[in-house]
């Protein structure tokens, strides 16, 4: 039998870059604070883009500690709501209306630990999240935060999730 | 004297830009006990379907409620910065309303200082969020 000829890749990445915007774009904190989503295949990076209004201490300057704790919580959320719809997202389940703004249940944090290693710098920050356990009801997510060098983080975090009841 | 905390307390938020962006008030401060209200405010939202507000506005509250707590202990720090804080959610805040965060420094060393806190709405009963952090103490001109 003959294979079936792969989709074009602009259907591929439009239907990716679809689901991954109905995640973030719809949630008026995320884009209050200035988190955007880099995507490579199913790999994301999160980018807070540095403002003014985020300074926690103007003397050194550095980053609040809570727009570093947020960064982090949204980077495991969205990692964590997109390893649970890929495999749909990839089967061509989910229909567009599925994808609006709030249509879509993301999980909620149950606890969130921020391990502060250094002080935020007033630059852009990029985070990427591994999620260590994803069961049915609970998940562990694992997010790094760094600036200039990847291997220099500035703040490391761990978080566990309640997931959303999803039919089928 | 009231006035002259109250001043401090203002000042305290102001010098904050992110404090300030966020609408907090500090409406108590003193022997390492703080109190912050956060206004609820539609950019805060983290669930549209709902109108909840983000969990990272909570840290956010937490994480300046708790550094309040520690300044204002009485051996007069002269900066911190959080080492590590840990946040459990106990429920969704509700839409509309404030919250009002109070954290309590219980315990310092020479360099450490150890604190606690809890977020409500118009709900006193039923907290929101508790946190509990470890922070530095930074005195001028070494140890104390």
């Amino acid at each position: 039998m003959p294979r079936p000829q792969p989709e074009p890749v602009q259907v591929v990445k439009q239907r990716r870059d679809a689901a991954l915007k109905a995640m973030v774009e719809g949630v008026p904190y995320v884009q209050w604070l200035g988190i955007s989503f880099d995507r490579r295949g199913d790999e994301l990076t999160a980018i807070l883009s540095y403002d003014e209004k985020l300074i926690g201490n103007p003397l050194l300057p550095a980053i609040h500690g809570g727009v570093t704790a947020a960064f982090l919580e949204v980077t495991a959320i969205v990692e964590l709501g997109w390893s649970m719809i890929w495999d749909e997202v990839e089967a061509k389940k989910l229909e567009p209306e599925d994808l609006t703004a709030g249509a879509l249940r993301l999980p909620k944090t149950i606890d969130f630990t921020v391990d502060y290693l250094r002080s935020g710098l007033p630059r852009d920050a990029y985070a990427r999240a591994r999620v260590n356990r994803l069961g049915r009801r609970y998940a562990s997510v694992h997010v790094e935060a760094w600036q200039d060098n990847r291997s220099r983080l500035f703040a490391q975090a761990t978080g566990h999730f309640l997931m959303p009841q999803r039919d089928g | 004297m009231e006035d002259r905390k109250a001043t401090l307390a203002r000042q305290f938020i102001e010098a904050i830009p992110h404090a300030r962006a966020l609408g907090m008030d500090l409406t108590e401060l003193g022997e390492g006990l703080a109190e912050i209200v956060m206004p609820y405010a539609d950019h805060l939202v983290g669930d549209p379907s709902t109108g909840v507000i983000h969990g990272g506005a909570v840290s956010t509250l937490m994480d300046t409620c708790c550094g309040a707590a520690v300044m204002s202990h009485p051996s007069i720090p002269a900066a911190t910065a959080t080492i590590d804080l840990r946040i459990d959610y106990m429920r969704a805040a509700t839409p509309g309303q404030s919250l009002r965060a109070r954290a309590e420094c219980y315990h310092r060393t020479r360099s450490v200082a150890f604190v606690r806190a809890v977020a409500h709405d118009d709900d006193a009963e039923r907290p929101v969020a508790t946190a509990t952090g470890a922070f530095t103490i930074e005195t001028n001109g070494g140890a104390t």
